[in-house]
């Protein structure tokens, strides 16, 4: 068991040291349901960073490369495509409306010059090209330098047309769309580590697609029950792991994780590996169960571990034991006695994102009032950051918060009650290589870097 | 660690109770089909928050009750009058609400889509 309580740590913190680099978004109070950031991915190599929002939209940032004129400008990212992915939609046969929020954003391995991502809303997923234009085809023979067409008759030389350099284009293109596979919202899509297919996960459902096809997928997980009275249970999420090709995980709502192996059958119903820590049945409470269910699961680096998210901690479990996780981090425990009122609001219901460092040393999730929560596996550790406009001079080192539990406050420390809930950071985001860190505060994207860096 | 959980089984129990106090209907316990039915309809745990009380229009604040239209001129329209959003009903009620003119293409407003460029790309 590591890290209890709510946070802080002793001076000197891990052994990174967190500064702030760049703040993206609006500083208005007034945010727009459709700026509301509702997913944060760097790609394989860390150069590019996506995010998705409320409103459809996708942005992706690109790091800068090292320039010795202005050597504070080194690792910042700036915009380098930004474009509607996905739009609202009515769904006719039960009149509903689907949402263009963007539930996921997963890149593909880099191949060529272009760039890959797929981009997911709660019904239907798209494959976006990304690519650079920096030339330009000049002299043709059929048309004009404006576009207009000549008349062929009056051609009476030929010529080959030259490239010219132009500026900078980045243009996006939807190249597949794979629709109309899932009944219920999607909540995970996971690139194989085939490169050639990947897995979009609903509530009831896993499908398995191959890149290139886009009328037909396989179904890989139905746990739908054949009467719906039966349901007690729903798919949470779920990932590829991230070398062998056959494994994939999925999370429950009841707080379990399920290992299919695809060789062993054509529907993995039934699980090879079943991860689930025993509960003490004298503790159960109403809220047991919601508080259990996983809300996010991610594989290490490595593919030794996996780690899940569920309300109040984050734990990192064993591929070779499934009996119990090997850590269990608390992320805000204090919030168990507010429980009542978090069921009142919604908030039990948040659902939190979870990610690895490069080296799967280290950890992050997010909690609320815009706070961050960072364990350090190796030495134990943890912290509490927070993303805000006020420690948000370029280059300065973020303080550790700490959350008061008990009677006295300490200076600098907040209580509990003074929490803000609507501030709630959901999704993050981890450099793979690098200690840069990606974090999404409602409209707002933040980023950090480690000083030593 | 034995202390550990049992210092944390009493602050749980305490908010459960404080639930039960406030809303006596609760009965049935999340994880039964209701509750996970309902939130295979909008995607979202908050829908099943809905049984706390009797109000149709949205519980505590929360953005609760999936919206179900009649058909996507009906749902056309409610997206016109965004400000004054109803519930539209069956039965008699939904004639007042999408009987009262036959609508042609120019009258039924554009589903919205976003042609505002992200702020974060500002």
């Amino acid at each position: 068991m590591a890290g209890a309580g709510g946070g802080g740590c002793p001076a000197g913190g891990n052994d990174f040291q967190w500064c702030f680099s760049q703040v993206k978004g609006a500083i208005d109070e007034d945010v727009a349901e459709a700026d509301i950031i509702s997913t944060v991915e760097f790609n394989y190599s860390g150069d590019l960073l996506a995010t998705g929002d409320k409103g459809g939209r996708v942005v992706i940032f690109q790091r800068e490369q090292e320039n010795k004129s202005r050597p504070h400008s080194r690792g910042e990212y700036n915009v380098y495509s930004t474009f509607q992915s996905h739009e609202p939609e009515f769904d006719y046969l039960k009149s509903l409306e689907i949402e263009e929020k963007i539930n996921k954003i997963r890149w593909l391995p880099q191949q060529n010059a272009a760039h890959f991502l797929l981009s997911t809303n709660d019904k239907t997923i798209k494959l976006w090209k990304i690519s650079e234009r920096d030339k330009r085809a000049e002299g043709y023979n059929l048309k004009d330098e404006d576009g207009r067409l000549r008349d062929p008759f009056r051609i009476t030389a030929l010529r080959v047309p030259i490239l010219k350099p132009m500026d900078l284009m980045v243009e996006a293109s939807p190249r597949r769309i794979f629709a109309n596979a899932h009944t219920y919202h999607i909540n995970s899509i996971s690139v194989n580590s085939d490169h050639e297919t990947y897995l979009s996960a609903d509530d009831l459902r896993i499908n398995l697609w191959h890149l290139e096809i886009t009328d037909r997928s396989f179904n890989i997980v139905d746990i739908k029950p054949a009467n719906m009275e039966e349901l007690t249970e729903v798919i949470t999420a779920a990932e590829f792991h991230p070398h062998q090709c056959n494994v994939f995980v999925y999370s429950s709502s009841k707080g379990t994780i399920r290992l299919c192996d695809m060789r062993s059958s054509a529907l993995c119903d039934r699980h090879s590996k079943f991860f689930e820590e025993p509960e003490d049945p004298s503790s159960r409470s109403f809220f047991s169960e919601i508080i259990s269910s996983i809300s996010d699961v991610k594989f290490s680096h490595s593919g030794r571990y996996m780690m899940t998210r569920d309300y109040l901690s984050v734990k990192v479990w064993d591929l070779n034991m499934e009996s119990r996780p090997v850590e269990t981090h608390q992320v805000h425990e204090y919030l168990r006695s507010k429980l009542c009122s978090l069921y009142e609001n919604d908030c039990i219901f948040d659902k939190f994102e979870c990610c690895w460092n490069g080296s799967d040393s280290a950890i992050m999730t997010g909690s609320y009032n815009n706070f961050f929560r960072m364990f350090d596996r190796d030495t134990r550790r943890d912290v509490t950051l927070e993303a805000s406009r006020e420690s948000s001079k370029p280059r300065a080192s973020l303080k550790p918060r700490k959350v008061c539990t008990g009677g006295k406050r300490k200076k600098d420390e907040i209580s509990v009650d003074s929490l803000d809930f609507n501030k709630k950071i959901l999704h993050t985001a981890w450099h793979p290589a690098d200690n840069v860190i990606a974090v999404a505060a409602t409209n707002n994207l933040y980023i950090f870097q480690d000083k030593i860096n | 660690q034995d202390t550990q959980e049992k210092e944390g089984i009493l602050p749980e129990r305490a908010e459960e109770a404080k639930l039960k106090a406030k809303y006596p209907s609760l009965g049935h316990k999340p994880g039964g089909s209701d509750f996970l039915m309902k939130r295979l309809q909008k995607g979202v745990w908050g829908i099943i928050s809905y049984p706390l009380s009797l109000e149709p229009k949205g519980v505590l604040g929360m953005k609760s009750v999936e919206q179900k239209y009649f058909d996507s001129g009906d749902y056309n329209m409610a997206k016109a009058k965004m400000k004054n959003k109803q519930l539209p009903s069956a039965g008699p009620d939904k004639n007042l609400v999408t009987g009262d003119h036959i609508p042609t293409p120019q009258d039924l407003p554009q589903r919205k889509s976003s042609l505002v460029t992200s702020k974060l790309a500002g």
